[in-house]
């Protein structure tokens, strides 16, 4: 305990490890909080929930805060409906049915026009529909009417695929040519307040206008960005931490505790037992690991815990367990093992007690230099599309950025370069601490 | 990817034992090399059908080898009984009957009535003669749905890859770890410390990045595949456009592992300048290059072999993604294909392949080992 505690003392004595502890103490951290605040079942729902959920995000938009660094802000969502500010909404009835007239005013103060402008309504009535008219008022005061129409119990409106309304605005597409600045010859956005005034009637008895919310998808949204299924990325991003984690260091102390063990107990038996070790290490070195996980991927389970058992058991006879053993063969000479079997210690004292404690420092550095193999292990079968049916992860982002998103092709690089980066940053942290206390517990390479 | 430096010092000392009695002469040198590399392969090939038995058991678990057959032998039937005029006279349900009854008895003759253990032998005799049986849905580029075919037709394209880049990172990662080791302590020797942490990340996740600025922002350089469309016609100008296609995955490749490769073997050379017999050299007054080439490189030379084969190994299956992030048509993207097709014989004959290139690096490394090993051929 003492050696352990000389042994970190002299380990923050590196830069290195001292920014590497920092950040795997910020990981944990952030798993901890993430695991706490948004649980398993919330995650999954929130990612694979539907459309009822993200329904409201825009497609592909970058994080928010890149309008810091951009010279024309993009626009973030607008949500529009009777609980938010600035709204006049009044009802009055008539001879049959009843009269809704709703007003929204908003500030629209970014430098581009909103991806899309989506109207949903919904509506009671027996057999006669509602009947709907939307107007849009410009700052400068033009009144541009965009629907006219009877709506059903759920009626979506886009503005975007309204290509009659693309004809009356002299070609621009509907949701740039609203917010297009009439005194100006080029394309730019005019700032201040806008109105969306619905005029509703219904013509049954009973029959009303139940909803009428407006949606003004932005082009950049929240800490993370959405991907192309307008998923917020944050839950992935989050909730990749905690499984990367967990995945690595159950994997890497698993993979060097059963190495040990096994190359201990070569050691201390000796004869065919050793034998026997050395010849399951010669073969399963000529295993190859990535395929085999590859195919039971394919085949049977891609459930994280069974792929990680799996790895597990893979790498517990691979280069590490030579090295093992080749300090197990100097640990065993040592006189106070030669003393414990005098008493009459059993080979299960010697092998647990005595021998494998004594090699404990020995095995850190190598437990922690193996966190970041493990983590781009998982990171490198979710991008084969062999990740966790269910749970989010880094490497699933990656794949679908990739894959299904063709996000280098179309731009979209904070898809890639977020998960990318949290995993980069999770490696490296790893690495400068386990090469740091490399060099603390092993003498021949201090002076190095 | 990371490769322990401890694990360095604890190569075996295999050699030793398969030495026989002194002697000298170059016909000597030439028994003992061949004996060392015949006991090698020997053991390697007993290792490596007991890695290729052992894959076929993981991938029987759910019976999936036998459905490979099973699926071979309807075909094969059906297409049999396409060609016969008495069949085709038949009414379905005659039809159908016959049918079955065909397939039972050729399934009987395939021996899948056999209890498995007998089965999952014959299926490794035929992995052994890399008969793999047909593929379910893919085809080689003549349109043969050999699997075997399949997979020599992508065989080329990833030696290639994995050739040209374990190549430069070799040489480039001895000559740097070599001058790093004479004046260590200096800026460069730090840099590369302070850098070799990265190279816990696998080739394809450098891929990304180097396609995301090279290809994507930049534009100086494609986004994957091997040859433009259409290839340029002179021969010249073909490999010249198979270079340039190459440079990206190959980058990708080497800084994913150049790193660790430079330190490992910096801190090495640097554990032996500081032996004895070193020190006795400069005190004779032997020159830099003599004491680098003669007693530092030259016994250092079997290890550093050792822990390369132990890097390229880790490589060869790190390709697979790597290969599909740069649409490389290698055997990887197409390990990836069949995975996406769901085409189980493609998928357990790559699986084994691997095996057997594992098992191919390690017997050519094991090979220049023999001949760089003073041990193997001088005997004692």
């Amino acid at each position: 305990m003492e050696g352990l505690r000389n042994g970190f003392k002299q380990l923050i004595k590196y830069p290195s490890a001292l920014i590497g502890l920092i950040l795997i103490a910020l990981l944990v951290l952030t798993s901890i909080l993430t695991v706490i605040f948004i649980p398993r079942n919330e995650a999954i729902r929130l990612w694979r929930g539907g459309e009822a959920i993200w329904g409201h995000n825009p497609k592909t938009a970058p994080p928010a805060w890149t309008n810091i660094f951009r010279s024309k802000k993009l626009p973030e969502t607008i949500l529009l409906n009777p609980s938010s500010p600035n709204v006049e909404s009044q009802v009055s009835e008539r001879a049959t049915g009843e009269a809704l007239l709703v007003t929204y005013a908003f500030d629209y103060t970014a430098d581009e026009a909103p991806q899309d402008i989506v109207f949903n309504f919904s509506a009671s009535f027996k057999s006669r529909n509602p009947f709907v008219s939307i107007f849009w008022i410009t700052p400068d005061g033009r009144e541009i009417r965009l629907i006219e129409q009877g709506i059903n119990y759920n009626t979506t409106y886009r503005v975007v695929q309204d290509t009659k309304l693309q004809r009356r605005l002299g070609g621009l597409s509907p949701e740039i040519g609203l917010f297009d600045n009439p005194e100006t010859e080029a394309v730019d956005v005019l700032k201040g307040t806008y109105q969306i005034v619905i005029d509703g009637i219904s013509f049954e008895e009973g029959s009303q206008i139940t909803r009428s919310d407006v949606v003004l998808h932005g082009k950049v949204h929240g800490l993370f960005g959405t991907d192309n299924q307008r998923r917020d990325l944050t839950i992935a991003i989050l909730w990749g931490t905690p499984i990367a984690l967990a995945f690595g260091l159950v994997a890497s102390f698993g993979t060097s505790i059963f190495s040990m063990i096994f190359a201990a107990i070569g050691v201390w038996f000796g004869g065919w037992v050793d034998e026997l070790i050395q010849r399951i290490t010669e073969i399963s070195i000529n295993m190859p690991l990535l395929s085999i996980l590859i195919m039971i991927g394919t085949f049977y389970s891609r459930s994280i815990w069974v792929i990680l058992v799996v790895t597990v058991a893979l790498n517990i006879f691979s280069g590490a367990i030579k090295s093992y053993r080749a300090i197990f063969l100097q640990v065993k000479e040592a006189p106070y093992i030669e003393a414990a079997k005098t008493y009459g210690a059993s080979s299960g004292r010697i092998i647990f007690s005595y021998m494998i404690p004594r090699v404990t420092p020995l095995l850190i550095p190598g437990l922690v230099l193996g966190v970041p193999t493990f983590v781009f292990l998982e990171a490198t079968l979710a991008a084969l599309n062999l990740g966790d049916p269910v749970l989010p992860t880094w490497g699933k982002v990656i794949y679908d950025a990739w894959q299904t998103g063709g996000a280098v092709y179309n731009g979209f690089y904070y898809w890639i370069l977020e998960p990318a980066a949290l995993l980069i940053v999770t490696g490296l942290a790893f690495a400068m601490v386990g090469f740091a206390m490399d060099r603390v517990f092993n003498p021949r390479l201090r002076d190095i | 990817m990371s490769v322990d430096v401890t694990s360095l010092e604890a190569q075996p000392g295999a050699p030793q034992e398969q030495v026989t009695k002194k002697g000298s002469g170059r016909a000597s040198t030439l028994v003992r090399v061949t004996k060392y590399t015949a006991v090698k392969t020997i053991t390697l090939f007993i290792s490596v059908v007991i890695a290729v038995y052992l894959t076929i058991l993981i991938a029987n678990m759910g019976g999936y080898v036998d459905q490979i057959v099973r699926g071979q032998i309807r075909e094969f039937i059906g297409q049999q009984l396409r060609a016969n005029q008495e069949y085709q006279l038949m009414d379905p349900a005659e039809k159908n009957a016959f049918f079955l009854s065909q397939v039972e008895r050729a399934e009987k003759r395939y021996g899948l009535d056999r209890p498995f253990a007998v089965r999952s032998l014959a299926f490794l005799w035929n992995a052994i003669r890399m008969d793999f049986g047909t593929a379910q849905l893919m085809s080689s580029d003549t349109g043969s749905r050999q699997v075997s075919l399949i997979i020599l037709d992508r065989l080329g394209p990833t030696l290639l890859l994995l050739g040209a880049s374990n190549l430069i990172l070799f040489f480039v990662s001895i000559g740097l770890a070599l001058a790093l080791s004479r004046s260590y302590g200096n800026i460069w020797d730090k840099l590369i410390i302070a850098f070799s942490p990265t190279s816990s990340a696998p080739s394809w996740f450098y891929g990304l990045f180097l396609i995301l600025l090279f290809a994507a922002v930049l534009k100086w350089l494609p986004f994957g595949g091997m040859i433009d469309s259409p290839p340029p016609r002179d021969q010249l100008g073909y490999a010249l456009n198979v270079a340039k296609h190459l440079i990206l995955p190959t980058a990708a490749i080497i800084t994913s592992s150049i790193f660790i490769s430079i330190y490992n073997w910096r801190t090495f050379f640097l554990i032996y300048s500081s032996e004895d017999y070193v020190e006795m050299a400069k005190a004779k007054g032997l020159g830099d290059r003599d004491i680098q080439n003669r007693y530092i490189l030259r016994p250092t030379l079997p290890t550093i072999i050792t822990s390369f084969a132990l890097l390229v190994i880790s490589l060869w299956t790190g390709l697979i993604l790597t290969e599909g992030v740069f649409q490389w048509p290698g055997l990887g993207r197409t390990y990836i294909t069949a995975i996406g097709l769901y085409d189980t014989p493609v998928i357990v004959a790559i699986t084994i392949i691997y095996a057997y290139l594992l098992a191919l690096t390690v017997f050519l490394l094991d090979f220049v080992y023999a001949l760089v090993d003073p041990r193997v051929k001088i005997g004692d």
